[in-house]
């Protein structure tokens, strides 16, 4: 089990730095100059842009750039603007020349956002997705069943734009039973940070869920027709314990791996429910990186959404060896 | 006169699947006494399996539709309550299945499901339970069992996982036990352990056995009467060893006749000639595992033969032995690690260049299902090899191969799912003979079949073989199947020959220690000689 661990973080760390080669590579050597977006077009004179291009680092060779890049990462760096020189604390990802701010700070703003979104959203997508789809499973054929597979397909086919601005006519300004989304963090205010959030949750709960029921619908049927389950039976055990400790196992740790990938995939890019929303988070720092070519936090936001992609499976693909025994051998 | 634990009258089971309903069991009744054993013996699809289901009451829930009585230690299996059915499973009567592999929550410790099960029929605590656990993990036979018991049960051989089933079994002591096809999936050595485990605790317990197989020779060693079963009736109903020696049902009679017998030698044997094949000093490693945590599997480790010109070799080994990477690497389906095969001189390990070769190597798979193309019609597949070797593939052709396997040519345009076990056997042979190769090597042909398909199919490569001169090599883990065809022998164990001569003195006069385990374990028809078998067996395992 250590051993299998040891491994797969080892994995995860080598992922990350190839990755962040590919991306550094790939950014820096595009053709559009990012000395040159800096400097402007109207303004520009070639001093100024041979300047910014050297404050930037961007007349040395790739390899020391990206080095510079790297122990950046482990030991911090110095940016100078001009006169002043601005130092970037470890782990420096870089600096954002047109927010004058460190990108790391900028992530870790809006990160609670993100965070405080698919927590909630995942609580009430896992709880209910599995709870239905069990269900389902175990009334297979009759009307509940039925019933839930309509719901289901409509709400894979509903965007969630749609469910989203439904939801905030209908409850913000039809009924005003809730205010309009606006980001309140935890630590200030948390019922007010839950009033606010409890819409966004239950939309993008609501648009996730339905994967999730029926996921877990097929893998109750799966598992309930297997031997060990007939063993089960044929030995006497009570039905709740036959479906809530054999069935419930082998029908649910499928789910583990798929969790982590949607987590992972909320948390960084959400922007849809994050613009219905109008919260600040992670998947719109993203939109407007790229629509302004803010190469140090596309750079960035690209590490970090790897990151956390690559930490969400490593979770999940220690979560399903401590799950189920068979894998770490195999 | 022991009083009867079992008793079924006028059993009948139907499965309804959509719009079809199909009668798994017609009306069959039987008593059985305690402390007695019974052993309901049929091909597929007679009904075996699904009565053996119906005493525990497993087909509740499902889609089968179970009338008749079937009392139980005076339980009503039909009409009694979820929860008295509850009480009854396990605690009084238990159940063997027949994969072991499936047969456990690959969740949980072998150990936990013991003291679940135990603490399911008992008002125990966990260490009370588990001290159960031990001592039956003990008694069935699984070493070192203290430690054992925390085991999953990937980390137990099959073997050991169906010891651990028993071991389920046993810790609640039951009245009666269920065995459907419990060695089925097993190695002959490994049947013969577990069928002998079961006798000794019955000998040691009294439970009544019920005994459910396709085997007649396991039946016959392990039970006192035989229920013979065919289309969900019981065709024939009586002790063992009368049933089994004096057959007075028709169906029983071509059962007992259709059986290979280890004891009994083949007529027609091809003595001689130069080899066609020789493999010489062949290896194949395989590496298992991922990159970074590579083990190395000598499968096969040094093997050096002859195959001659027009005879049949067999070669025999239980699972793990080599045999199947063996017979591949001959076919060249699998490139040997190490070492030379020769065919017809041609040394085919190294060459590169093979594909003319290939029209002279043919094979036969062991699993019809899996080894046609379920998307092509049987037509195309029989010639796909044809079309490759730029031979006559039409229609006409096809329709020739089909005549030839025994299989109606009008059915040239259906697909592999449309045919029984035995015919896609069939379908693969008229494959394999199409581009009328010099080798066919056939790995386990009829190891999926019933017994009565079996003798169909070998007399079938009999006379394949003589039509079209072929040289066999005949692959299978069934002794006496092998005996009926092979003109030599070779026996494997851990990727190496042990013993390899002509079958008749390798049957009659076994050297080597592991041919004479292996022939010991054979299960025999006779009952008498069961019981010797098994007291010799008793011997030679100390």
């Amino acid at each position: 089990m250590l051993g299998y661990a040891v491994r797969r973080i080892g994995g995860a760390a080598a992922v990350l730095l190839i990755m962040s080669a590919v991306v550094y590579v790939l950014f820096y050597l595009m053709p559009s100059d990012p000395a040159q977006l800096v400097c402007g077009i109207k303004s520009c004179t070639p001093d100024r842009l041979a300047l910014i291009s050297h404050s930037l680092g961007l007349d040395e060779p790739l390899y020391l750039q990206y080095w510079h890049f790297l122990s950046g990462l482990v030991a911090g760096r110095d940016f100078s603007m001009g006169p002043s020189v601005v130092h970037c604390a470890a782990p420096c990802l870089g600096y954002s020349y047109q927010y004058t701010e460190p990108v790391l700070q900028m992530i870790l703003d809006r990160l609670p956002v993100s965070g405080s979104l698919v927590v909630g959203a995942a609580i009430l997508w896992l709880a209910f997705g599995i709870g239905i789809g069990v269900l389902s499973a175990l009334r297979r054929g009759r009307w509940v069943d039925h019933a839930v597979n309509a719901l289901v397909l409509g709400g894979l086919a509903v965007p969630i734009f749609i469910t989203g601005l439904l939801a905030l006519l209908v409850f913000c300004v039809s009924l005003e039973w809730l205010p309009f989304p606006t980001w309140v963090p935890f630590d200030e205010n948390p019922l007010l940070w839950a009033q606010n959030l409890i819409l966004p949750w239950i939309v993008l709960a609501l648009t996730t869920m339905p994967v999730y029921v029926r996921m877990s619908r097929a893998g109750m049927l799966e598992t309930l027709a297997e031997d060990h389950i007939r063993t089960a039976r044929a030995y006497g055990l009570p039905e709740r314990q036959v479906i809530g400790r054999h069935a419930l196992r082998g029908a649910l740790s499928p789910l583990i791996t798929l969790a982590a990938l949607d987590i992972a995939g909320i948390l960084t890019s959400s922007v849809l429910t994050e613009s219905v929303f109008g919260l600040p988070g992670i998947g719109q720092l993203t939109v407007q990186a790229v629509r302004n070519v803010d190469l140090p936090v596309v750079v960035g936001l690209v590490l970090l959404i790897g990151t956390v992609i690559v930490v969400c499976n490593t979770i999940a693909d220690l979560l399903y060896a401590a799950v189920d025994k068979r894998v770490s051998v195999s | 006169m022991s009083e009867t634990v079992v008793s079924v009258r006028d059993l009948v089971i139907d499965f309804h699947t959509e719009g079809d309903t199909v009668r798994a069991v017609d009306g069959l009744s039987f008593e059985l006494r305690a402390g007695r054993a019974l052993g309901i013996v049929g091909e597929s699809g007679s009904g075996k399996s699904a009565t053996a289901l119906s005493l525990l009451g497993l087909h509740r829930g499902g889609n089968a539709e179970v009338a008749g009585e079937i009392d139980v230690l005076g339980t009503k299996v039909l009409t009694a309550t979820n929860e008295q059915v509850r009480q009854l499973r396990g605690s009084r009567i238990a159940m063997v299945f027949q994969d072991p592999l499936s047969a456990l929550d690959p969740f949980f410790s072998v150990g936990d499901q013991i003291v679940e099960v135990y603490r399911a029929h008992n008002k125990a605590d966990k260490r009370t339970a588990r001290r159960r656990a031990v001592e039956v993990l003990d008694r069935v036979g699984i070493p070192d069992a203290a430690r054992r018991v925390n085991a999953y049960p990937h980390e137990f051989s099959g073997g050991m996982r169906q010891r651990a089933l028993i071991a389920m079994a046993l810790a609640l002591s039951p009245k009666v036990l269920v065995a459907d096809e419990p060695t089925t999936a097993l190695d002959v050595t490994v049947q013969a352990q577990i069928l002998d485990l079961i006798h000794d605790l019955r000998t040691e317990t009294g439970m009544a056995l019920i005994l459910v197989t396709h085997d007649l020779a396991v039946a016959a060693g392990n039970v006192d009467d035989v229920l013979v079963m065919q289309h969900g009736k019981a065709v024939e109903h009586g002790p063992a060893a009368e049933v089994l020696g004096a057959p007075s049902a028709k169906y029983t009679r071509e059962l007992v006749a259709a059986i290979p017998r280890l004891e009994q030698p083949r007529e027609s044997k091809v003595v001689g000639g130069e080899p066609l094949v020789q493999v010489k000093d062949v290896h194949q490693v395989f590496s298992v595992g991922s990159f970074l945590n590579r083990t190395k599997v000598n499968a096969v480790d040094g093997v050096t033969l002859d195959v001659l010109r027009g005879e049949a070799l067999g070669v025999v080994g239980e699972s793990g032995s080599g045999k199947t990477t063996l017979a591949r690497m001959i076919v060249r389906l699998l490139r040997p690690t190490a070492g030379q095969i020769l065919f017809d001189g041609r040394d085919i390990a190294s060459d590169k260049e093979i594909r003319e070769v290939r029209r002279d190597l043919q094979m036969v798979f062991q699993d019809p299902v899996s080894s046609l193309n379920p998307r092509r019609t049987i037509g195309e597949s029989i010639a796909d090899p044809l079309r490759v070797q730029g031979e006559d593939a039409s229609r006409k052709r096809v329709r020739e191969l089909l005549d030839l396997v025994g299989l109606d040519p009008d059915r040239i345009d259906r697909y592999p799912h449309e045919f029984s076990g035995g015919q896609r056997q069939r379908i693969g042979i008229a494959r394999a003979i199409g581009l009328r190769p010099k080798l066919l090597v056939c790995d386990e042909p009829v190891s999926a079949l019933d017994v009565s398909t079996q003798s169909q199919i070998i007399r079938l490569l009999a006379s394949l073989r003589t039509e079209f001169d072929l040289t066999l090599v005949f692959v299978a883990h069934d002794l006496a199947v092998v005996r009926q065809v092979s003109d030599r022998v070779a026996v494997m164990s851990k990727g190496a020959v042990v013993e390899l001569g002509e079958t008749d003195s390798l049957y009659d006069n076994p050297t080597h220690p592991y041919t004479k385990s292996l022939l010991t374990a054979v299960p025999v028809l006779d009952p008498e000689l069961a019981r010797q078998r098994r007291l010799e067996r008793g011997q030679l395992t100390p």
